[in-house]
């Protein structure tokens, strides 16, 4: 039994560790204890954990990667301390090789694209004058599998050991011979079973914004977010069952002794290194796209002009997602791969800076001669293109391959891609929060707060990783845990620390506002706080769960703004009953069963695994077997919402420029 | 529920369409799939380590036979649809029986095969061309396996509600499935087998 048992035992405790064993038991009982008390359990499983409304889990994705970032924050902020003056001894080696794993793989996989997944979501739908998407229920799964991977992973650290071979998790290292912990069995299998979720996201959403568009919306009328969203599923389409195949070789290799990554029998551990970029590159423009979406939605709205080169905004962004596949090898050009071949991908690494040009200048184009308005949203999208231009131009350093062994693994790279995945990510998901946020709920966050946070952000960001550039250049490796006085990189380094500092406030910030704005902000007072331009704004503030009563006319880019300058109706015709999904448990039930097949997986225990796939396939069976043909709202329903929707509204939609 | 009558029955709602458009862009990440498994293969194809190459574990006979039983079986499915929009829910059923039953024979046949491998030394841990042998052979017969589960559950809800919108959009669906198998088949009997012998 004892022996059974030791195998969730931690190689590797520390005090840090056993204080969030202790923590993490004390916030799930208080959790449970809590929700019982209150009565909420009925409420939680009705409205939320059943729900198949497009909305509802879109603000669920968005508070799960909210977590998320605060675990992957506070990685980050552990790193930055170690690292922040000469020999060190806050962490030892191994607890700096976790973390630093740990905060990539949590911050790509279960901060960005989830938040991403999340605002698209809610919006992806409503831009397109569309019901739900085009699968709820496949829709309701995918979250609950994100979820359920994100959270096998985040347990890793106290059951068992975190991995600890980096977010890339290359091999030989990541191998049996040199990771013995069960580690990376949990790489493998979390992140399998959230990218299972978000493949089916991209399924999903690909179906819904060509099939589900409202009439006169062609597909160069539709917003640019919901292009760049359009995009960016169909490089998920292609690039994640890349990642799917690579992780099953890996758990292959690390279960069942498989020999694709060894150095033995055959085994070529340089396979997994472009199998991995063959997705992870095109990852990359995953997170960064929608990320342009949103800018372009925002600056337009805050520049108060129609965006400038549409259509070139769109083929640039084409042309962005058929190179994504072509770069992969520029991550590994000092591993020998000749002259030739690092030569071909410093070519199409170097292309990929033209189309992304043509995008900066598009939005400086669209912010000249506007009348500008800064607001916080705004004040993202302002920061992004000069900061992401460092990030942009840095790039092409690095994707020259004879001067990459320069820079190969060292800060300089870490500098740049924070360089270019916060101003773009980042800075964009926390633009699109504000900004959409009183369309979702229905008040306004507070501009005070958020500037405020806006600039502890972008300040914080700029000091944290700027001396990166400059420390990386005079050879500080990434990934080294401490290094001696006499390198001369402390006082650089302590800089970088302020800076994260700087950046750790903003983001309290940022859940302090949502406190004060949830306590405090006028409710209702519009339902067009920002005087916007697309078709999400035409619906009610909160969106009523059908989103629109009558399925409105599309014929611009702009159809809201449009409607507020000719007054030409968007809503044509009458009431009908209107046809919505049921709430379904099954999405909840499978992926929890996933969960516990994934956490036998690791520990390879295998009959529990074999009960659980059962379980599984019975899930799929009922679900198959299951009548359910959804439910109408009735003309009389959609009256009433209708009408207590505008009495909330005070007559104030829409308000004329 | 709109129903179309113009529309052979599979496409008759819009949320029929939905799916069956939904089903081709999952195809779509199957063939890339399926290509990275390729891919792998054709890279560690040389890489036999100490053990066999396939021209020294691979025969002929029950290849042949595994692929005339799965390209029959295609054909089965093709006819099953067929009679299904003729409206014939018995044919339709008979002709998904032996669909199945052929699919069956199949697994029956590689499973065989698998355990020859492991008799001559050619286990999952022999070498890299061995375990992206066995990985990319098994992932096919996953999906054929899974397919075989499906395909029951699909037979007994037509026994059950007869040929309606919501059963035949499930069959085609299976169908389209099916023969994406059949696809891959033909790639790895003459990539992997063919050229593996030579």
């Amino acid at each position: 039994m004892k022996e059974y048992f030791s195998r969730f035992a931690l190689e590797h405790t520390e005090p840090m560790v056993v204080a969030s064993q202790i923590a993490i038991v004390l916030v799930v009982i208080g959790l449970v204890v809590g929700i019982t008390y209150f009565k909420k359990w009925g409420y939680l499983w009705n409205e939320w954990l059943t729900t198949v409304d497009h909305k509802k889990i879109g603000i669920m994705y968005v508070l799960a990667a909210l977590l998320m970032l605060f675990r992957g924050g506070a990685d980050a902020l552990l790193m930055r301390a170690q690292t922040a003056v000469p020999n060190n001894g806050l962490l030892d080696a191994q607890h700096y090789n976790e973390i630093f794993t740990t905060h990539g793989v949590v911050m790509i996989l279960f901060m960005a694209m989830p938040f991403i997944i999340g605002l698209m979501n809610v919006i992806v739908p409503l831009q397109i004058g569309a019901r739900d998407v085009a699968f709820p229920r496949l829709n309701a799964l995918s979250f609950w599998l994100f979820f359920m991977g994100a959270m096998l992973f985040n347990i890793s650290f106290v059951i068992g050991g975190s991995p600890d071979a980096g977010w890339t998790s290359y091999f030989p290292l990541a191998g049996n011979d040199f990771s013995e912990t069960v580690g990376s069995n949990y790489y493998a299998i979390a992140i399998q079973i959230a990218g299972i979720g978000t493949l089916m996201t991209g399924i999903n959403f690909i179906v819904t914004i060509l099939k589900m568009r409202a009439p006169g919306m062609s597909l160069m009328k539709m917003p640019m977010f919901t292009w760049s969203i359009l995009i960016t599923n169909v490089i998920i389409v292609f690039a994640f069952p890349v990642l799917t195949i690579a992780l099953v070789l890996m758990t292959m290799d690390r279960l069942f002794g498989a020999q694709f990554f060894t150095m033995a029998n055959g085994g070529m551990d340089m396979l997994w290194a472009n199998l991995f970029w063959v997705w992870g590159h095109p990852e990359v423009y995953i997170v960064i796209l929608p990320a342009f979406g949103i800018y372009s939605e925002i600056i337009s709205t805050f520049a108060r002009r129609n965006l400038y080169g549409y259509k070139t905004m769109v083929y640039s962004m084409v042309a962005i997602s058929a190179l994504s596949f072509l770069v992969w090898a520029h991550h590994f050009y000092t591993m020998g791969h000749g002259a030739m071949v690092n030569g071909i991908f410093s070519i199409t690494t170097m292309a990929i800076a033209v189309p992304t040009g043509v995008k900066i200048f598009n939005w400086l184009l669209t912010l000249h001669k506007g009348s500008i308005r800064f607001t916080t949203p705004m004040l993202y999208a302002l920061a992004f293109i000069p900061i992401f231009t460092i990030g942009g131009v840095t790039g092409v350093m690095l994707a020259m391959a004879s001067a990459d062994y320069q820079y190969h693994n060292t800060m300089f790279l870490v500098a740049h891609f924070h360089y270019v995945l916060i101003p773009g990510t980042v800075f964009a998901v926390l633009a699109g929060f504000t900004y959409w946020w009183p369309k979702i709920f229905g008040f306004s966050l507070s501009e005070k707060i958020g500037k405020w946070s806006f600039w502890f952000i972008a300040i914080g960001f700029n000091v944290a990783f700027f001396p990166m550039f400059i420390t990386g250049l005079n050879g500080q490796a990434r990934r080294m845990y401490t290094y001696s006085e006499s390198t001369g990189f402390g006082p650089l380094n302590l800089l970088s620390f302020v800076g994260a500092l700087g950046l750790a406030v903003g983001f309290a910030l940022i859940v302090y506002n949502i406190y004060w704005s949830t306590r405090y902000a006028k409710r209702h007072v519009t339902e067009d706080p920002w005087n916007a331009r697309s078709l999400e704004w035409a619906t009610h503030s909160p969106i009523p769960e059908y989103n629109f009563a009558i399925t409105p006319q599309a014929n611009s880019i702009q159809a809201f703004w449009d409607y507020k300058e000719t007054k030409k109706p968007l809503f044509v015709g009458h009431y009908e009953p209107i046809h919505m999904p049921n709430n379904s448990g099954w999405p909840i039930i499978m992926s929890a069963i996933f969960f516990v097949l994934g956490f036998s997986l690791v520990f390879s225990m295998w009959i529990p695994a074999i009960i659980s796939a059962i379980g599984i396939f019975v899930c799929m069976l009922v679900r198959s077997f299951d009548q359910d043909d959804g439910h109408y709202i009735s003309v009389e329903e959609i009256t009433e919402t209708e009408r207590k929707s505008e009495a909330l509204a005070h007559g104030n939609r829409p308000i004329s420029s | 529920m709109e129903i179309d009558q113009s529309l052979p029955k599979e496409y008759a709602t819009e949320e029929n369409r939905l799916k069956i458009f939904g089903f081709w862009v999952f195809l779509g990440a199957e063939i890339a799939l399926f290509a990275t498994l390729f891919a792998t293969y054709f890279t560690l194809v040389n890489n036999t380590g100490s053990g066999p190459a396939g021209k020294d574990i691979f025969e002929l006979g029950p290849v042949l036979i595994e692929t005339f039983v799965l390209l029959t079986s295609s054909f089965m499915i093709g006819l099953a649809v067929n009679a299904m929009r003729l409206g014939h829910k018995k044919a339709m059923m008979s002709f998904l029986v032996v669909t199945l039953v052929l699919g069956a024979i199949f697994i029956g046949f590689e499973i065989t095969e698998f355990i020859h491998y492991v008799d001559v030394g050619a286990g999952l841990s022999t070498s890299a061309f061995t375990s992206a042998l066995l990985t990319t052979l098994g992932t096919h017969g996953a999906h054929v396996t899974l397919g075989l589960v499906w395909g029951i559950a699909i037979l007994l809800q037509v026994k059950k509600h007869g040929l309606t919108p919501k059963t035949a959009n499930k069959s085609f669906i299976f169908s389209l499935y099916w023969h994406f198998l059949d696809v891959v088949w033909i790639f790895i009997f003459s990539f992997i087998y063919l050229k593996g012998m030579m």
